[in-house]
């Protein structure tokens, strides 16, 4: 089981508060019927799935309830950061630094 | 006492026998006793047999790796476990045990013909015949196999006993209470560090339970050990015996099992039988220790071959001699202690064989103080003995030509192929495994979590050694935790220290090819089986150890993964870490499945959710039936009433007169704020701009790929507050859909979401008496069409309790949906089952629900749509708001397939035989095709309807919207029934009945 | 290669087992290939096979970056079955299931295919419906699959808690007869050995970096850790990691890899005769031949490739095993291990062309990936040796989540793979 920090809630808690919601940032068009088909799938269905860092949300369904983003290691499931809906993307490099 | 009891040694109390049985003989042990020291103190060392060969077997170890000495375990009805290890079980008034994987008996087994055959049953053998004639496998030799499969016998009753599960939280937590754990703990409970100590065995100590010879600090070590207890409790240190750290887990979460009663004669009333702790750790210090590594050699099996450190722990621990006339066979200093601990204790050692050319003198010179003949550079090349060991065959060893041979007489073989750290539950974290030339062995590498290893699973041997490790390390995940600690240095004597050499299977006079040298010793690999593999292409050591299932036995290869290593990468000419090691998996030891489940189970599996009104559905006979978690009312049968009969007659009460119903699992969701109107626009497909104050309206709600996901009526209660209702499985996913949609998508929107679900008791009145009956009870309007027309929504007073009133229908009939705060539900509900006795009033269930429903054609999601259905297909293209800008659903509908022509349409069926159809059914165009048959459907709902006069269906259809008063074909495995395809709507179409 | 059968294994065990031969080689890369299949798993092992012996096309590699079959391969649960709802996936698991029927003859190995049956119980109305709507479908397509009321569940699998008190009560069942398990890791050998008979290369320990493709936007070959490896066609086959390899290439996959875990017991006699699937509580159970009860858990919320999975889960699995099964309480778990596995939002495989010419593409199989291995593999050289589907993955395209034409069995009926 997981810990990890809700960025409303400032506290460190267990994964059974949470629940995964999928991957961060992944925008949807201000105007949906403006998308071709190709980007209206693109924003359903395709997916970094990535292999190291990669950007997610959850939301801290058993407490603010509230849907926050994260960076996590896909590999070690360690987290690099947590940060609120609708703050800009980490640098990447930044928190690899954090890393050692 | 018994004839290898040994009087003053070992700490089982004697005076306090405990009697038990095995294969049905009575024997007696002490208190403190394990089943297998207790056996052994009889001299009795056949436990059981080996899993393919049925070889006899004795215990080899003295803990939690024993592989060979398992045992079923019965305590009365219910309580019996195959597969314990007898090293492990402790002794207990009465307990039964039986040996395993024989019969007749254990000393004839009739499985042992695989024995004697054994050339055919060479590693992965069954990957080579067993396949003609063909027909044969599945009738012949399949059975065969599946037959010999397994060891002990299965529970066949339900088990009694209950388990528990808690939470631990704590600074540091030390796994292993040896002297390196002992000594860690000490160190780190400082300055308020709240520190916890696991051991999975009965007592804390480790090594210093078959160590007492040692002293520390001046005291002996049991001494030093019993005041360093009472010395960590009195420093607020948890102790815990009998647990076991099963897994590691993410970010520090530690799975401990401990074991509450099974050692016990008398269980206390309601002691759970084991309980998983869940530890979240700061800091986790691993102190495991190392496991001995048995030798490889020809009859290395037999019951009396065990190994050194544990004939030591044997008489140490539990004042057992496992031989009288013991043979030492070892390639590492240690065992030419456990020779001198069993010589002391009366034994006649037979002889110390090493392999090696030279040992210190100073072994030489105690053991010959003891007169113990000492053959250096010596060999074992066979055993012999049927059922316990009677003699070894040894042989010198002068550059690589093996000498000829000399037999010793002997009633054990004590051996020792050195020790291994372990590192198990540092795997699990997957940690990095660093090879070591020097020690030959694998040590710790790296590792992702706040972990640190002390004591002997990093390298370091001997006591001392042991216990300033353990100190250094305690004081390091202090400092980690940010405060000052330091570990002391402790003074040992009589430490043993010493070294030794790690070989592959031991060189032989005889053909390696035929000789029966036991690596896996439960699953009968041997090292011509590990060479085979590698023979045949096998070259990853997660290869050979498929192939022939070393290391897959019930002690997880803690015996057999380092030597199975060792000789496939002799066999490869490759280093081991080039082979590689198979990744430990959790548990660290078997673990009842109990203590996972925990406190889930029968009632308390998973949560039964019951409405207010539950207890007088129950009251009144209803039957239920699980929805989601919820349980509802199904339908209420009055005597001799099958559910037709019951639902033909709740159908008949509503069309008729009056039913009411419990609604209270649909899902509840309050929308208010300025924006709530637009949040409403963009989340459903209907337009709620429009819709006045006090008015309902049914809505509809996709994802963003186009299809259906849920629907409800919607009241408009406030300018800014939208009383949003859900289906009952699909409550929690709406909520969390809209959160989503608010949060993320449009946080420009000033809006708030409340799941009211459990806030309300939902009671529908349907029947055309329901006007009637509701209307005196009501305050603050006249329940007319003009007044209170039909979808329409308001908040007021219903028999004195606050009430938010809905006048909708989910039958046809005349319906009102009344809401009050939830704990007055069942008030309500019996005011208004009294009140309504003049009417003939009839509670129904679900099942009523879903018939009445159907004849008007409204859908249940999820029955009649699956999550491929648009509201196009499901007919209900009126409920999108084609004018608006955006919708969730809105581009995804629009999708080339979602438009496509032949798409799947929901409509209504007629049989034209009258016969119900059954839900489920498939539908074709053309009833004469063979199979493969074209389906274009199916039926998705089917019910017996008294209103229509004839069972009616709704289906989804190809293209059925433009096929109306076709005929379409089921067909069922006896015949095929023809249905015409017609409107969904089945009863009153023009809505008639909805007017008071 | 030695052929295996009784008499060859007679006269090994008379000569002390000695004259074995390797049964494929460790071997090294060429520098150019007709066919390169990254990731050795059943899947590519399968499809290397029958592009050798079912269409002439010897000059392959299947390149890993581990040890071959150290994938999903075995790490799965084992249960083959082909009762699905959907014509295209019924015909695509029928047809494995056809080729698992004479698997052990055509391979010279014995994968141990143990048609033992597969029940998926019924805990409510829902599951009825749904289950019946499976059975009829089954049946106008040719695949078995029949209805067993909770007596009969009860019959065929006699450890079964039909009590109806149960918190989730055995309301019948769904049983395929045809359905069962098979050894896992014999699939992988079988067809490596089957493979190298014929000339393929396998090469273990070779991670692929990336696809390399030409200026006309074909495939060129592959980056290695061991070099460039020239291919006129490259066919990707890497479970969990494809998105990885196929972002290289400039595919990308609607594609999102979670760990599953599972785990056994510790062996006991005979005692569970079938397989047993209840999706209601997520228990998936069946007895090994080595007497160990095999059970599946589900996947943990979030994407990883950590192979690590929670406690949670695995109690959760475990309680759900012993609600329905609750004799077996006092067994004990013998180890638990994890997987990553590749799903699409539509739960079906990806198995086809893409959109890069001489690129080819079999993942996205979720939890269901091993009873496939046979009929995947098959119509993936097809595919790969005509360049065209074969018509049985025809609709398992990539284009299908652009069109919105899903082969969508989970939402058609909450039932997991």
């Amino acid at each position: 089981m997981l810990l990890i920090h809700c960025p409303y809630c400032d506290e460190t808690l267990p994964e059974a508060e949470f629940t995964y919601a999928g991957q961060a940032h992944v925008v949807r068009a201000q105007d949906p019927s403006s998308q071709d088909d190709g980007q209206w799938e693109d924003f359903l269905f395709m997916r970094e799935n990535a292999r190291g860092p990669h950007y997610e949300r959850w939301r801290h369904f058993h407490g603010c309830g509230r849907f926050f983003n994260a960076v996590r290691d896909t590999v070690s499931d360690k987290f690099l950061t947590t940060y609120k809906a609708g703050d800009a993307r980490p640098d990447l490099s930044s928190l690899l630094e954090g890393q050692e | 006492m018994s004839q290898y009891r040994v009087s003053g040694r070992g700490r089982v109390d004697t005076g306090k026998p405990v009697s038990f049985t095995f294969d049905g003989k009575r024997y007696t042990g002490a208190a403190g006793d394990t089943v297998a020291s207790a056996l052994l103190a009889h001299g009795v060392h056949l436990m059981g047999r080996s899993f393919k060969y049925h070889r006899p077997r004795g215990p080899v170890a003295a803990g939690s790796e024993e592989p060979n000495a398992l045992i079923g375990t019965r305590r009365g009805p219910g309580r019996f476990e195959p597969n314990t290890r007898a090293t492990v079980q402790e002794l207990r008034e009465g307990l039964e045990a039986t040996s395993q994987n024989k019969y007749p008996s254990l000393k004839w087994d009739i499985g042992a013909v695989n024995d004697a055959a054994y050339m055919l049953f060479s590693a992965g053998f069954y990957y080579k015949t067993f396949m003609w004639p063909k027909n044969f496998w599945h009738k012949v030799y399949e059975p065969f196999i599946r037959a010999a499969a397994g060891l002990g016998v299965a529970p066949c009753e339900e088990d009694p006993d209950h388990y528990a599960s808690r939470y631990l939280h704590c600074d540091v937590l030390i796994v292993g209470a040896g002297p390196s754990g002992l000594a860690a703990a000490r160190a780190a409970a400082v300055d308020g560090l709240k520190v916890v100590l696991v051991d999975e065995n009965a007592e804390a100590g480790g090594t210093l339970l078959s160590e007492p010879q040692a002293t520390i600090d001046g005291q002996p070590a049991w001494d030093w050990l019993a005041s360093e207890l009472e010395a960590l409790k009195a420093a607020g240190v948890k102790i815990m015996t009998r647990t076991t750290a099963i897994g590691y887990y993410h970010q520090n979460m530690i799975g401990l099992c401990e074991r509450l009663t099974d050692h016990l004669t008398d269980v206390p009333a309601d002691t759970p039988r084991e309980r998983m702790w869940r530890v979240r750790a700061g800091q986790v210090v691993l102190a495991q220790g190392a496991l001995e590594k048995p030798l490889v050699f020809h009859g290395n099996d037999r019951p009396g071959v065990m190994l050194a450190g544990s004939a030591q722990t044997f008489l140490n621990r539990y004042g057992v001699l496992v031989g009288k006339r013991p043979v030492v066979l070892t390639s590492h200093d240690s065992a030419w202690y456990a020779a001198f601990d069993l010589a002391d204790a009366g034994a006649k050692v037979q002889a110390i064989v090493d392999l090696r050319d030279h040992v210190h003198v100073d072994l030489l010179t105690e053991a010959q103080r003891r007169g113990i003949t000492a053959k250096l550079g010596y060999t074992a090349s066979a055993t012999s003995g049927r059922l316990r060991v009677s003699s070894i065959r040894v042989n010198p060893v002068k550059g690589g030509d093996v000498g000829t041979a000399e037999r010793i007489e002997c009633d054990a073989v004590l051996m020792s192929g050195g020790w291994t750290p372990s590192l198990h539950l540092f795997s699990h974290t997957k940690g990095t495994l660093a090879w070591d030339d020097d020690l030959t062995t694998f040590l710790p590498g790296k590792t992702p979590e706040d972990c640190v290893i002390a004591g002997a699973s990093r390298g370091p041997w001997g006591i001392a050694a042991a216990l300033n490790d353990g100190a250094e390390k305690g004081a390091a995940v202090a400092a980690a935790l940010g405060k000052s600690a330091s570990g002391k240095t402790f003074a040992v004597e009589a430490d043993r220290t010493g070294s030794g050499i790690t070989v592959k299977e031991l060189p032989t006079d005889r053909s390696p090819g035929k000789a029966k040298a036991f690596v896996d010793y439960q699953n009968d690999v041997t090292a011509k089986d590990l060479r085979l593999a590698v023979r045949e292409g096998m070259r990853s050591i997660e290869h050979v150890k498929r192939y022939t299932t070393n290391g897959m036995a019930t002690d997880q290869g803690k015996m057999s993964n380092i030597n199975g290593l060792n000789i496939a990468s002799d066999a490869l000419g490759k280093a081991q870490p080039k082979v590689g090691l198979t990744t430990f998996r959790p548990p660290y030891t078997p673990t009842s499945f109990g203590a996972f489940a925990g406190y889930h189970r029968g009632e308390h599996f998973e949560v039964t959710r019951k409405t207010q009104i539950d207890s007088w559905a129950e009251e009144n006979g209803a039957v239920f039936e699980p929805v989601g978690q919820w349980r509802r009312a199904w339908y209420f049968p009055q005597a001799g009433e099958d559910m037709d009969a019951a639902v033909g007659r709740e159908c008949r009460a509503v069309r008729e007169t009056l039913g009411m119903f419990d609604a209270s699992t649909l899902g509840k969701i309050e929308v208010v704020g300025p924006d709530a109107v637009e949040f409403m626009n963009r989340m459903y497909t209907n337009p709620w701009t429009k819709l006045a104050l006090g008015r309902c309206r049914y809505g509809l709600l996709c994802g963003d790929d186009g299809y259906i996901r849920d629907d409800g009526v919607i009241g408009r209660l406030g300018q800014d507050l939208f009383h949003v209702t859900t289906t009952t499985g699909g409550a929690a996913r709406v909520m969390n859909m809209m959160e989503d949609y608010l949060q993320t998508e449009w946080p420009d929107l000033n809006v708030w979401l409340t799941s009211t679900t459990e806030q309300w008791s939902t009671i529908a009145l349907n029947g055309p008496n329901a006007a009637k009956l509701l209307a005196p009870l009501v305050e603050g309007i006249e329940l007319t069409d003009e007044a209170f027309p039909h979808m329409s929504c308001l908040e007021c007073t219903v028999a004195g309790m606050p009430a938010r009133l809905f006048r909708v229908s989910f039958t046809g009939e005349i319906g009102f949906e009344v809401n009050v705060p939830a704990p007055m539900g069942r008030k309500l509900w019996e005011k208004l089952w009294e009140a309504g006795q003049q009417y003939g009033i009839t509670a129904y269930g679900t099942e009523t629900m879903h018939v009445l429903r159907a004849e008007k054609g409204y859908i249940i999601v999820g029955q009649d749509t699956d999550g491929t259905v648009t509201p196009y297909d499901a007919g209900m293209g009126w409920a999108v708001g084609k004018s608006k800008p955006d919708f969730v659903g809105k581009r995804g509908m629009a999708r080339p397939d979602l438009v496509a022509e032949g798409r799947k349409q929901l409509v209504g069926l007629l049989t034209e035989d009258r016969s119900k159809l059954e839900e489920g059914a498939q539908i074709v165009f053309d009833a004469d095709q063979p199979v493969p048959m074209k389906m274009v459907g199916h039926v998705t709902s089917a019910y017996h309807s008294d209103a229509v006069g004839q069972p009616i269906a709704l289906a989804l259809v190809e293209g059925g919207q433009g096929r109306m008063g076709e005929t379409v074909h089921i067909p069922m495995p006896d015949r095929t029934i023809a249905a015409t395809i017609t409107s969904t709507v089945f009863v009153d179409p023009e809505n008639t009945r909805l007017k008071i | 290669m030695t052929r295996f059968n009784a008499f060859t294994l007679l006269k090994n065990a008379v000569t002390g087992h000695k004259n074995w031969t390797e049964q494929w080689p460790d071997s090294q890369p060429k520098s150019e290939y007709d066919v390169i299949i990254v990731g050795a798993g059943g899947h590519g092992l399968g499809a290397a096979y029958y592009l050798a012996s079912q269409h002439g096309i010897t000059n392959v590699a299947v390149i890993d970056k581990g040890w071959l079959g150290g994938g999903n391969t075995g790490r799965n649960t084992t249960i083959i079955r082909s009762n699905y709802l959907y014509d295209e996936s019924a015909r695509l698991f029928d047809h494995a299931v056809d080729l698992w029927e004479g698997l052990s003859q055509e391979l010279n190995y014995n994968v141990m295919y143990s048609r033992r049956g597969c029940l998926m119980l019924a805990h409510n109305v829902h599951d009825v419906q749904s289950f019946k709507r499976h059975i009829h479908a089954n049946r106008l397509n040719g695949v078995d699959n029949r209805w067993l009321t909770t007596e009969e569940c009860k019959d065929y699998c006699p450890p079964l808690n039909v009590s109806p008190n149960a918190r989730y009560p055995v309301m019948g069942g769904a049983l395929q007869e045809r359905a069962g398990t098979a050894r896992h890791d014999a699939v992988a050998w079988g067809y490596a050995r089957g493979a190298a008979m014929r000339g393929v290369d396998i090469i273990q320990n070779c991670a692929v970096t990336a696809i390399r493709r030409n200026p006309d936007g074909s495939v060129a070959g592959v980056e290695t850790e061991k070099g460039f490896i020239k291919a006129k066609k490259v066919a990707v086959s890497a479970a969990g990691h494809t998105s990885v390899v196929m972002q290289t290439a400039g595919v990308r996959l609607p594609l999102e890899s979670y760990p599953l875990q599972a785990l056994v017991s510790e062996p006991v006699k005979p005692i569970f005769p079938c397989v047993v699937m209840s999706n209601a509580v997520h228990a998936y159970i069946s007895q090994s031949d080595k007497g160990e009860l095999v059970i599946g858990s589900g996947t943990d919320q979030y994407t990883s490739y950590s192979q690590r999975g929670g406690l949670p889960l695995i109690e959760h699995t475990v309680a759900a095993i012993t609600e329905v099964f609750p004799i077996f309480n006092r067994m004990r778990m013998l180890r638990k291990w994890g997987g990553i596995v590749d799903v699409t939002p539509d739960r079906s495989a990806i198995l086809g062309k893409t959109p890069v010419e001489g690129l080819y593409v079999n993942c996205g199989w979720g939890t269901g990936g091993f009873k496939a291995t046979p009929g995947a593999a098959h119509v993936f050289a097809w595919t790969i040796a005509k360049n065209e589907p074969h018509p049985i993955n025809a609709p398992f395209t990539l284009d299908r989540f652009r069109t919105g034409r899903l082969i969508d069995e989970a939402a058609a009926a909450a039932v997991a793979h």
